[in-house]
């Protein structure tokens, strides 16, 4: 026992292991934020005129709205006014146009992250679009999709190259006005990445973005799209990461993804953004909307999420399942460790026939920190025949932290079939101690037990994905139990 | 190889154990019997390096090492191993996974190899056999969904596997029915060795038919008693705990 507690310090003394800074020239805008500040990211991306209007609709209406309360996080509050809206690492005179221009440093940020961005190099069947700060500076394996037919670009790639897609889907199942962030988002948007796989086409390889905030007191606001055609199928992961800085910087994206007739969309999220240190100094707010429509009949969408970073996480990645016999999915990790508080779930909105959801939600505690599920299952009057079953388990890791549970639930159709089942443990001192006495070191065991706790939400990841996640796991709790 | 001198310990402010002299020799196999409460789960828990379980005086050796001032997993990985009363269920983790790190961190610690998976496939199949365990077992979680007398089986698979120089048994016997006993009993007799050694906690007479022990010791009141060869198992079953308790007044 006396080698114990010097293995507790050396644990808590490692850090977030991509915390580093890129020392790279940046195109900003000036803090602040007006409809100047809007027209000017527009013209920054030479958008048309519609995408303008839009941007500017968006503001007016985020103007006349309130910051929510209602989530079970606690911040000082934000002063909008003091955030960049735009930054952009400096590029010669044009864009690159393969990635032998883009810049070495920017490379090498994304190789240090594990992600290189050198096709060869790739893990193959994985085409990577990369976001730094607010611009995407490299999408691998365009021309093997282009020949598939699947459009994976940037946004801002997307809106000049397809604004008809852009201006028939975007905003279609996210609204500008559907809440304070997504206003926001929907204002001063910048990149992201942009998915159309047509008709009847299965995607030949993982998607995946790679989102990095570099620039201080910069916020990060990208938007996704993705839409499946009629039979269409598609898996698409984003992973985050940002340096260690000591304010607190803003993240707040937007997801939309429309699933037309017997379309299946895949969306799994690594999300590891700076949590902040172990006094709760700095850390991303991740308020983040994501929201998938099963627009077609016999669709699918599912979400998994393993959710590790970010001093605060506020969001609900849901699915509206119109189309008939459309399914909707939702597997949750969500780790909370020193300050961290997290308010996350799910909705489940059910309007179609014989509709069905599935909602796994594992919290895990550790430290200080705050974990909340909060969960609505909607089952409208036509919905006849809708079916859900939701699973929410915490798991607390000593005695300084909390989870709470909030399942909503409208039920408005008698045919409808709804399943609750909740639980919350304690990482068993009894658990610990089985372990430890069969030989296996602290360290060990913990990650054993999580990982067993957590098993049904990461046999859902792609393969690949999976032993990050598991990873990443592992380091989010190093020291919680000693 | 275990010499426990004038071990006392306190648990949640209580004192349980009250100086503890004991003794086991390698090749032994001892018995420790007792009414509830009389502290011998404590002794157990204590000897494998429970947390909770303050040790206020005495000493504890291993083949020579002071066994207290060793943390619970080296003092697994030297060759100690506890039986679990009730073995805790870890959802999600598989059995063999499991007993795969657990044996693989002691090889480690005495610098051999790791096994590989199908090594170790072999090894535990071999030992699953003589437990009379079907294979759903290599699939299913750590104690997940057992039975009572499921666990106990595992708690000796895993003795098996492990091959520990001492192994503690904490009511292994208790929740058995008399099949499942035969089966324990015989696990726990091919592990009988010169060079290693048993200690069962029993409150039954029964398991000592199986498992015939070289000494028997009472413990009551955090203090042995009484000690004796295997007739000592019967007559207590014979003339009830009283009688040891009633000696020690007289």
């Amino acid at each position: 026992m006396s080698s114990k507690s010097q293995d507790v310090e050396a644990l808590l003394a490692q850090k977030y292991r991509h915390g580093f800074i890129t020392d790279i020239e940046s195109d900003s805008l000036p803090p602040g934020l007006d409809e100047d500040v809007v027209a000017a990211i527009s013209k920054k991306k030479h958008e048309p005129q519609f995408l303008l209007d839009w941007r500017l609709k968006a503001f007016r209406h985020w103007l006349t709205m309130q910051e929510p309360t209602w989530a079970h996080v606690h911040y000082k509050p934000i002063d909008y006014q003091d955030i960049s809206y735009y930054s952009a690492p400096r590029a010669p005179a044009n864009a690159p146009k393969s990635l032998d221009e883009v810049d070495p440093k920017l490379l090498a940020t994304y190789a240090k992250l594990g992600i290189p961005l050198h096709e060869r190099a790739r893990l193959a069947g994985v085409a990577v679009d990369a976001v730094f700060d607010s611009v995407s500076v490299a999408t691998t394996f365009k021309e093997k999709l282009g020949k598939a037919g699947v459009i994976f670009c940037s946004f801002s790639d997307a809106v000049r190259d397809h604004p008809e897609l852009i201006e028939r889907y975007l905003g279609t199942v996210v609204p500008p006005g559907d809440n304070f962030f997504a206003a926001l988002n929907s204002a001063v948007f910048s990149d992201g990445s942009f998915v159309y796989v047509p008709r009847g086409v299965r995607c030949p390889m993982e998607l995946s973005t790679y989102f990095r905030i570099n620039a201080a007191k910069t916020g990060q606001f990208e938007r996704t799209l993705i839409i499946a055609a009629e039979g269409a199928s598609v898996s698409y992961l984003e992973g985050c990461t940002a340096p260690m800085r000591d304010e607190n910087q803003l993240h707040a994206a937007v997801v939309e993804l429309v699933a037309l007739d017997d379309a299946q969309i895949k969306y799994s999220t690594v999300q590891n953004w700076y949590p902040g240190d172990e006094n709760g100094l700095g850390g991303i707010y991740n308020f983040v909307t994501k929201r998938g429509e099963c627009r077609g009949r016999n669709s699918k969408i599912s979400w998994t999420q393993v959710e590790t970073g970010s001093a605060i996480t506020w969001k609900y990645p849901s699915c509206v399942l119109k189309g008939e016999n459309s399914i909707g999915e939702f597997y949750s990790v969500a780790v909370a460790n020193n300050y961290q508080q997290a308010d996350t779930g799910t909705k489940m909105i059910h309007i179609g026939r014989n509709t069905k959801s599935t909602i796994v939600s594992k919290g895990i505690s550790a430290g200080h920190a705050e974990n909340t599920y909060r969960g609505l299952v909607k089952i409208l009057p036509s919905a006849a025949g809708a079916r859900n079953f939701t699973q929410c388990d915490s798991l607390l890791m000593g005695p300084e932290c909390a989870a709470h549970t909030f399942p909503y639930m409208e039920v408005k159709n008698p045919t409808a079939t709804v399943e609750h089942e909740a639980s919350t443990s304690k990482i068993g001192e009894d658990q610990l101690f089985y372990c430890l006495q069969r030989g296996i070191s602290a360290e060990d065991a913990v990650n054993m037990i999580v990982s067993g706790f957590c098993k049904v939400v990461f046999k859902e990841l792609p393969m690949e994905f999976a032993v990050e996640a598991q990873n990443l796991l592992s380091v989010s709790l190093e020291g919680a139990v000693g | 190889m275990l010499k426990i001198t004038g071990l006392s310990a306190r648990v949640a402010g209580k004192d349980i154990l009250k100086g503890v002299d004991l003794t086991v020799r390698a090749g032994e196999v001892h018995a420790i019997m007792g009414p509830n409460g009389s502290g011998k789960s404590t002794l157990a828990q204590v000897l494998a390096g429970r947390e909770d379980y303050e040790v206020t005086a005495g000493s504890a050796t291993f083949e020579g090492r002071d066994l207290l001032a060793l943390a619970p997993e080296e003092r697994a990985r030297a060759g100690l191993f506890l039986g679990f009363q009730y073995p805790v269920e870890i959802p999600g983790v598989n059995n063999v996974y499991l007993l795969k790190a657990a044996l693989n961190a002691k090889r480690k610690a005495a610098g051999e190899p790791e096994v590989d998976a199908y090594e170790f496939l072999a090894l535990i199949r071999q030992k699953m056999k003589l437990m009379q365990m079907s294979d759903s077992f290599l699939t299913r979680g750590v104690n997940e969904g057992f039975s009572g007398g499921e666990k106990k089986r595992n708690e000796v698979l895993q003795m098996l596997v492990l091959e520990p120089k001492l192994a503690i048994l904490d009511e292994t016997d208790s929740g058995l029915d008399i099949d499942a006993l035969k089966v324990v009993s015989a696990g726990v007799n091919s592990l009988r060795d010169p060079k290693r050694a048993v200690v069962l906690v029993t409150h039954y007479q029964r398991l000592l038919d199986y498992i015939v022990p070289d000494q028997v010791h009472v413990l009551s009141g955090g203090r042995i008693l009484k000690s004796g060869d295997s007739s000592l198992a019967k007559e207590l079953e014979r003339r009830g705990y009283d009688w040891v308790q009633g000696a020690e007044v007289a």
